[in-house]
């Protein structure tokens, strides 16, 4: 790799032990962590792992209890609530996901494109951007849901176009700190591209703010498909969704058995809280190790 | 100022005038024709074909058809829903009072408790802290359908204290009726505005001419009240505004669970019968009153402090 001998600036940041520090977590840090694991893993495995068909029901069965076999008893359908729990946490982690990653990279090359080029780039963008704010996430999921069907793509995307704005103010601000640094003018003297120069140089520096966004959009997303499933526009019932759980919940819980719905509440507000908790330390930390 | 102002008042308009050609064309592009929900799939006569096209301009070109619903709209004529056979307006009207109401409701619930809270925890210490820092921490994790869902089966399921569904007639019964969506819909705005505002707190009392007054032998009373609280509110309007003004959305989501009868709830119910003109006509007021609150917060802050250089936005 001889052009790593060429740009001596990279390998000092690279290499800069600031950069490879875990933040420290504490307890409540590595609870938060536990919480994510675990949830990623019935994300992935849930499906193929649940003891019954999260479909499939028995009427006679209808709200059932817990009984042997059935640590948390049936839904109003006669369902397995625990299997429904299992394969429900595909769509709502990796719908979350999706959307986090979606919006995080448009609003990256958002900010890195007004970073470098600045002027009437920086101010068109920011004025598109600004237009974007008039829609709260939840209105323009509702308004694709009509134009597209309800689902979870069009909630899913629509939430992504929604969010980026907010991913793009922020890192635009740190991006443009970065690029006035004198570093990466002297390296535009010495003849680097722009686009060596923002991947190898302005992302990496952004990198821990980046992460620490997307950790705090997974929350946001999280919270906003399942409310949009909740409505109905999102994953349609039968298939199992946490969000669709709480609102197929509703009837039996206002009759006085709560199991499905709450258990499917709980399994979100732990999720959220314990993504939102990491996201804020990521956030702070990347903040204050940044110079 | 005026210049302030009037250069906000103008991205204003044009904020809107692309938000506003955003909703009526994402509605144009969506598969199917909206005279298919009108005649249920049945083959009618030509001649009535084009008679209903010609009602609601359907064969006119696009940006005639978005021109003619614009300056309908302006003029506050947001048309007609074909499936309903009713006008926009009405539908909205018979509505919107009990969405402004829950809202209203939410945000009196978010600055009462929010700020004071906060301001509780700042001043307090240890245990008082502690507590009011937990409680934030778990109503900020409780998204608004999840609040919704334990409050109906806490107070109104299992206490009773509180109707879990509809609206209700007269003051009182209204009152009961929103109580529980209202502290829904508040939830995680209220630990939003509890945060901003003990942190506000906090750092003012910090400060040295804080602790100047404290040497200079004030009452304790009056430098919480005359410096703390008068700096401290900057941030703290700032956030209220926003949070209030993201309210307007979420609404949908504690209408529907509650069963109100307002313009969220109604917004869905028109996104999953396809009904188009209701649902262009709602997205807009929702938009417009968004957007009108996020501009007043703007303004509001660059009032409350001169030191705001104008050009920028309040984050």
């Amino acid at each position: 790799m001889s052009i790593e001998i060429l740009d001596p600036v990279a390998d000092v940041i690279d290499n800069a032990p600031a950069n490879r520090r875990l933040p420290k977590l504490g307890f409540l840090g590595w609870l938060s962590v536990a919480v994510i694991a675990i949830a990623l893993f019935f994300a992935i495995f849930g499906p193929m792992l649940a003891p019954y068909d999260p479909t499939l029901g028995d009427l006679s069965y209808s709200n059932v209890g817990p009984i042997a076999g059935h640590p948390l008893g049936f839904d109003d359908q006669g369902r397995d609530v625990l299997s429904r729990l299992m394969a429900g946490a595909r769509t709502t982690i990796f719908g979350a996901g999706f959307v986090s990653l979606v919006a995080i990279f448009i609003g990256t090359a958002l900010a890195l494109t007004t970073a470098w080029f600045g002027g009437k780039t920086d101010t068109f963008i920011s004025a598109a951007l600004d237009v974007l704010f008039a829609f709260p996430g939840i209105l323009l999921a509702v308004v694709a849901a009509a134009v597209f069907g309800p689902s979870l793509l069009s909630a899913g995307i629509a939430l992504s176009i929604a969010y980026s704005p907010y991913v793009a103010r922020i890192l635009r601000g740190a991006a443009l700190k970065e690029r006035a640094m004198t570093y990466i003018s002297a390296l535009e003297v010495q003849g680097f591209g722009a686009w060596r120069l923002t991947l190898r140089h302005l992302l990496p520096n952004i990198s821990a703010l980046i992460v620490a966004q997307g950790t705090i959009l997974f929350g946001f997303a999280m919270v906003d498909l399942a409310a949009i499933s909740f409505l109905g526009l999102g994953v349609q019932s039968p298939n199992a969704d946490w969000g669709v759980m709480v609102s197929e919940g509703k009837t039996s819980l206002l009759q006085g058995y709560p199991l499905v719905s709450l258990s499917a509440v709980f399994c979100i507000v732990s999720v959220v809280a314990a993504v939102s908790f990491l996201g804020d330390r990521l956030e702070s930390s990347s903040r204050s190790g940044n110079r | 100022m005026f210049q302030f102002i009037a250069k906000r008042l103008a991205m204003l308009v044009a904020t809107l005038l692309v938000a506003s050609f955003a909703i009526y064309g994402a509605l144009y592009l969506a598969p199917g024709s909206p005279i298919a929900a009108l005649t249920g799939g049945r083959t009618l006569p030509p001649e009535v074909m084009a008679q209903i096209e010609a009602r609601y301009h359907l064969n006119e070109p696009f940006l005639t058809r978005y021109w003619l619903w614009l300056t309908a709209a302006v003029h506050g004529d947001l048309g007609e829903s074909i499936p309903l056979h009713e006008s926009v307006n009405t539908l909205i009207a018979q509505r919107i009072g009990t969405t402004l109401q829950l809202v209203l409701f939410a945000s009196i619930l978010i600055v009462l408790f929010g700020v004071s809270l906060g301001i509780i925890g700042a001043l307090g210490k240890g245990a008082v802290d502690t507590s009011v820092l937990f409680a934030s921490t778990v109503s900020a994790a409780l998204p608004a359908f999840a609040a919704a869902v334990i409050l109906q089966f806490v107070f109104g399921v299992m206490l009773g204290w509180f109707p879990v569904l509809g609206t209700g007639d007269g003051f009182v019964d209204t009152v009961k009726h929103l109580t529980l969506p209202a502290i829904a819909l508040a939830a995680t705005s209220t630990a939003l505005v509890t945060r901003v505002t003990r942190t506000a707190v906090r750092e003012e009392l910090d400060r040295e001419h804080v602790q100047t007054a404290v040497s200079r032998g004030l009452p304790w009373r009056d430098v919480v009240r005359r410096h703390v609280l008068r700096n401290a509110a900057i941030p703290i309007t700032t956030v209220v505004g926003i949070t209030i003004a993201s309210l307007i959305a979420l609404s949908a989501v504690v209408e529907t669970a509650f069963a109100l009868n307002g313009l969220g709830a109604y917004l869905v119910q028109a996104a999953q019968n396809k009904d188009f003109a209701v649902v262009q006509g709602i997205s807009l007021v929702l938009v417009v009153a968004f957007v009108v609150t996020n501009v007043v917060v703007d303004i509001a802050y660059a009032l409350l402090d001169p030191r705001v250089s104008l050009g920028s936005r309040a984050q």
